[in-house]
């Protein structure tokens, strides 16, 4: 598994079309392709990842395009992208609740 | 040995049980699943609690301001603790405080003031860095990190693998070559900054423990001061051998207070569930299989605590600490397994905790020295040293 996030872009539409109520991680973008939000779906959210990503969606209206992994090891998948995101980008793409991350160095 | 648990014993796990009941079950209501952390304005609470219960820092040793308890007790104790979901690799999560690095303990004064002190206070975090892409289970051989001396420095160039909090570290032991040709006795313990320049993590290896990783290490001509061997040149095996054996004991605890809770749900549910007219209970299919378990939870906890008397009585204690290690994690994953059995589709269910106790349970058999290991120490204690 690639540490990046490397499938497809799709829109909104498109991605809540597909999604189901999976244990996964997804990454929203906008039009140019600049992640604005990454997030997952656990065990206790009731829709999984189509619930999840219609939230983050209403709640980032400028996102216009949607990618995701289903994993049952989202709690370490999220905070791989969280991290490889701060390698990459110098700081996170948005607030997160309070969990103490861990510094990657991808090569 | 006294069967019996003393007064002090009896009280102090009742402490631990209401503690883990009241306190930390409730939290796991709300909690994800898989999660290995509390909101940390309940874990500051928890841990002025523990605090006033005296237990804060349990394998801390007195003179470092740690209660004074034996480690029959702490054994105790750890069964108590991991009797929740998180609680296989996360005993209350951790709000009990840990020793760090033991191996600290005996490093110079000005290591301990720079990493031992710090890491007490909670300022600094530290990793364990031994196995290696090459093998963990046979470190002595498999490592191939190699530490050349220049001047007063020791250049280190190689990785590690299966490295746990490498990435959120301060600090880390590394233990490196420094002998090519002396085996075990040629490697060699660092203390190294994660700081310094050519240390790398280069990822993160997810396995069954969803909410937990590993990391992999890489080290590019990273410069570390000889003031920063802990302990004696090429005697770095030892420190690590030490810290195997004495972590099988509360390894083996954790899988045995899994067990317990599991059986106890599984005691309280068949009754109640029924199958063509009749409870569960009544099956002799199911009360075997909770027969099984109390059997495999009693001899377990009985060698553990063996283990762990011989230990705090200064005798040797590596067979003892191979067999609880061998036994408990082995009984726990057949106890968690036949509970999952008798709860049927609820067993696999993030509903309860059993799939999650039952993917843990699974990594026990592997971490700490794979149990083919754990079969080897025990063989080689029975038939002498010279075994290979």
């Amino acid at each position: 598994m690639a540490i990046r996030m490397t499938k497809p872009w799709m829109s909104a539409d498109e991605a809540l079309s597909r999604l189901h109520g999976h244990l996964g991680v997804f990454q929203l973008a906008d039009a140019d392709g600049n992640v604005l939000f990454i997030g997952f779906a656990g065990g206790r959210d009731i829709y999984g990842l189509k619930g999840v990503v219609a939230d983050a969606l209403a709640s980032h209206p400028e996102a216009t395009q949607v990618r995701y992994e289903l994993t049952t090891s989202y709690h370490t998948r999220y905070r791989e992208l969280l991290m490889v995101h701060v390698a990459d980008h110098g700081e996170l793409p948005m607030e997160i609740p309070p969990i103490r991350l861990g510094k990657l160095s991808p090569a | 040995m006294d069967l019996n648990l003393t007064e002090e014993q009896d009280m102090i796990v009742g402490m631990v049980r209401r503690y883990v009941r009241e306190e930390i079950l409730p939290l796991e209501l709300d909690l994800d699943p898989d999660a290995d952390e509390l909101q940390p304005e309940d874990r500051e609470r928890l841990v002025e609690k523990t605090k006033e219960m005296g237990l804060y820092g349990l394998d801390i040793p007195p003179t470092y301001g740690g209660p004074d308890i034996d480690l029959v007790t702490r054994t105790l104790i750890a069964i108590e603790m991991s009797q929740h979901r998180a609680g296989l690799y996360a005993p209350c999560y951790g709000t009990f405080g840990g020793a760090g690095l033991a191996q600290l303990f005996e490093a110079t004064d000005e290591q301990k003031e720079k990493y031992l002190y710090p890491t007490l206070r909670g300022e600094k975090r530290g990793f364990f860095g031994l196995s290696e892409p090459s093998g963990g289970s046979d470190p002595a051989r498999a490592i191939q990190t190699k530490a050349v001396q220049d001047g007063d420095d020791w250049i280190i160039n190689g990785g590690k693998l299966w490295i746990s909090g490498a990435d959120k570290a301060d600090y880390g032991l590394v233990f490196a070559r420094t002998d090519a040709d002396k085996g075990r006795n040629g490697v060699t313990c660092f203390v190294v900054d994660t700081d310094t320049p050519g240390f790398h993590v280069r990822r993160i290896v997810h396995t069954l423990r969803s909410a937990h990783y590993a990391t992999e290490l890489q080290f590019e001509d990273m410069r570390v001061p000889a003031g920063n061997i802990l302990g004696e040149l090429n005697r770095g095996f030892a420190i690590a051998n030490d810290r195997l054996t004495r972590q099988r004991i509360p390894y083996a605890a954790g899988c045995i207070g899994v067990a317990i809770k599991a059986q106890e749900m599984a005691l309280e549910y068949v009754p109640q569930r029924e199958t063509f007219g009749a409870p569960l209970s009544t099956r002799q299919a199911i009360q075997w299989m909770l027969v099984d378990n109390e059997i495999d939870i009693r001899q377990a906890t009985w060698i553990t605590l063996d283990a762990a008397n011989k230990a705090n009585q200064g005798q040797p204690f590596r067979k003892e600490a191979a067999m609880a290690k061998l036994v408990a994690t082995e009984a726990g994953g057949r106890v968690v397994d036949r509970c999952m059995q008798m709860f049927g589709g609820l067993g696999v269910a993030k509903d309860l905790p059993f799939e999650r106790w039952y993917r843990e349970m699974r990594i026990r058999r592997i971490g700490e020295g794979p149990n083919e290991v754990q079969r080897h120490v025990i063989a080689r204690e029975l038939l002498g040293a010279s075994l290979r």
